[in-house]
């Protein structure tokens, strides 16, 4: 089981208190189609993919962004057993729509770098960031464990 | 591969941050030795406490390489020569740090930069920051 300290659960709550998942979701998902592209070999059904543009104005890439960071409520609703409550999204991950794990923890880079840039320093301060980084990690952890 | 234009977007980036790398700098290794505590084990000769002297001057140097290599970033082999051998033969920092470093740069870009650290620009930086690091220990065997 993970422990997290009392400034960690506070940072990871007025983080997720603040974050509108219809805005970062969309933005972290083409964050991560443009930063790394070869991402974009699970999105083939997605339509037009080819110029930073196009993928930011892609509404199937927008509501799959939206979905996937409405996700991370599972993780913030059960914070003390984060390994269980996605153990059906990891199987089904791994199952259906192999997804190699490592995307995971990329999709989390991408999702710091655009809470950071939505927040700014005075916000996602060093240990904000830390706590959040700690939050992703546990669920990207989480969402490769039913992988054989 | 860095395009042309993404070389002048980043050329231009550092330009910018140039007269505040100590504030860049010094943030930018704050934040990776809260997220990274591991990183710190590097430092245990300085003062790396929050508003430091060393964690400034620290902080500056390395953000004063990164905009010096963004300058003519073709040549980065030729500049980073004397910094590759300091890494390589003296302070021999895992290489798996550079990429810890990188991403707390890239956060702290993204705070600054806020909105204007667009997609496009992240993938262009990040991609500057690998190569960077990718010269840099080119040296160590």
């Amino acid at each position: 089981m993970v422990e997290w300290t009392d400034a960690e659960r506070n940072a990871i709550a007025t983080l997720w208190s603040n974050i509108d998942v219809g805005e970062i979701g969309p933005q972290a998902l083409a964050r991560l189609l443009v930063v790394f592209p070869w991402t974009q070999r699970y999105f083939s059904t997605f339509g037009d993919l080819s110029t930073p543009a196009a993928i930011a104005a892609n509404p199937k890439v927008a509501q799959h962004g939206k979905t996937v960071m409405g996700g991370l409520e599972i993780a913030v609703k059960n914070m003390d057993n984060i390994k269980a409550a996605y153990a059906k999204l990891s199987v089904m991950h791994s199952e259906k729509l192999h997804v190699d794990p490592d995307n995971f923890r990329v999709l989390a880079e991408c999702i710091s770098v655009g809470v950071a840039a939505k927040f700014g320093p005075s916000v996602f301060t060093p240990g904000f960031q830390e706590a959040w980084q700690k939050f992703l990690a546990v669920v990207v952890s989480a969402l490769g464990k039913q992988y054989h | 591969m860095l395009s042309k234009k993404e070389k002048k977007l980043i050329k231009d980036i550092w330009e910018r941050l140039t007269p505040v790398a100590e504030d860049i700098g010094s943030e930018a290794l704050l934040r990776m030795f809260t997220s990274y505590p591991g990183t710190k084990t590097y430092f245990s000769h300085l003062d790396i406490s929050p508003g430091s002297a060393h964690l400034n001057s620290h902080g500056k140097k390395i953000v004063l390489a990164i905009a010096g290599g963004a300058k003519d970033i073709s040549q980065l082999t030729v500049t980073l020569a004397p910094l590759q051998t300091l890494h390589a033969y003296q302070l021999r920092i895992d290489p798996t740090n550079f990429k810890l470093l990188s991403h707390c740069m890239l956060v702290t870009l993204a705070c600054y930069l806020g909105e204007e650290f667009t997609p496009v620009a992240h993938a262009a930086m990040d991609k500057y920051l690998s190569a960077f690091a990718a010269v840099l220990s080119e040296k160590y065997r």
